[in-house]
């Protein structure tokens, strides 16, 4: 398996030397593109800032207020029940809102109970698997104008929800 | 429905935080979080306009319109409301390729002009279709071949076999984006009956 460390080092070189070299062969102005696109980049930032501003902001004011933990103490009954560790329902749904916020909490479970532990993979997977879809919906609606989102959220949650669960079944299986 | 979601965010926060005492610290961090949003937006101009330009000299090579044609048969199935020769399906593929190779960054810019399209598509109306819905459910379900954060993340922490999570990774993204996909094909097909 190791592998795939050295192919994640060398994945975005690579894709970055295919492209130029591509686009040398084939006779592309590759500067001029580059800066071209790279001004899009810039746009679609300018963008979406307004609404990352307002996200971080309620998610810091829920981590500080202690809101984040209350919920995780609710939910525990329950989790227990299914056999999810309460230590990742703060995770799992700060996930749904902002990426930046949980890596913060994976690096402290991380630290806390090192990532060769059960919750240390089980954690690893999890990140593998979901995407933030608060995040994401409102950025792309935003963009699109789109107000009704009609079954977006409730698709985006349920393979969210299937993937919480593949991981914690292969994570039992594969490492149990 | 953000609008109540994000309201409600803030309100909750602030009573428990009353109520807990930590009145302090949420005042102190809702500054902070305004001022860290800035910080790594600013972080992302510079890698966001890296993939953006990178990916305009591969769209001048052609090289997208090769990974296009070869997604081509995947996305009919699964977006049946889009024109075969329309745009939005390159920009579609990209999309989907970038996700898959876990290029994050590069992925919204081309995301971001699919939905810009299809909401032409759906003559910019505000509710969204159901190309919007399955794009946006497959999304979200995490595409993403390698995590190189993850791994990155668990060596930094002493892991002994940083990579050892890779193969239940790629099982766990398989069954997700297949309960997505599956999903927007059930509800497109529910949708269209009432």
């Amino acid at each position: 398996m190791k592998f795939l460390l050295y192919i994640s080092d060398y994945i975005i070189p690579f894709i970055i030397f295919y492209i130029v070299g591509f686009g040398l062969l084939m006779r592309v102005p590759v500067f001029q593109e580059f800066t071209k696109g790279a001004e899009d980049g810039f746009k679609v930032v300018l963008n979406i800032m307004p609404t990352l501003i307002g996200l971080m902001i309620a998610i810091g004011i829920l981590r500080a207020s202690g809101t984040l933990n209350l919920l995780a103490n609710i939910i525990k009954p329950l989790t227990d029940i299914l056999h999810f560790p309460s230590e990742l329902v703060p995770l799992v749904t700060v996930k749904l809102f902002s990426s930046s916020a949980a890596t913060s909490l994976v690096l402290d479970i991380f630290k806390e109970y090192g990532p060769d532990s059960f919750l240390g993979r089980l954690t690893s997977i999890i990140m593998s698997c979901t995407e933030t879809v608060f995040y994401t919906m409102s950025v792309y609606f935003m963009t699109a104008g789109v107000k009704k989102s009609r079954y977006t959220l409730a698709g985006a949650l349920f393979s969210t929800l299937v993937g919480v669960i593949a991981s914690l079944v292969l994570t039992n299986l594969v490492f149990g | 429905m953000l609008n109540y979601l994000w309201g409600f965010m803030i309100v909750i926060g602030i009573i428990v935080g009353v109520l807990n005492g930590r009145i302090d610290e949420v005042s102190t961090v809702s500054l902070n979080s305004a001022k860290e949003a800035i910080t790594l937006c600013i972080t992302m101009l510079g890698v966001m306009s890296l993939w953006t330009g990178i990916m305009q000299v591969a769209k001048a090579a052609g090289i997208t319109d090769a990974f296009t044609k070869a997604l081509n048969p995947i996305l009919r199935l699964l977006f049946p409301d889009i024109p075969k020769e329309h745009i939005v399906n390159e920009y579609i593929a990209s999309n989907m390729i970038a996700n898959i190779l876990g290029l994050g960054w590069a992925a919204t810019p081309m995301g971001l002009k699919a939905m810009g399209e299809l909401r032409k598509l759906n003559q910019g109306k505000d509710t969204a279709s159901c190309d919007m819905c399955t794009f946006l459910i497959i999304n979200i379900s995490s595409l993403q071949l390698i995590p190189v954060n993850i791994i990155a993340y668990r060596s930094q922490y002493g892991s002994v076999s940083p990579t050892e999570i890779l193969g239940a990774a790629l099982v766990a993204t398989a069954i997700s984006t297949i309960a997505g996909v599956l999903f927007s094909t059930v509800a497109r097909k529910l949708s269209r009956n009432t």
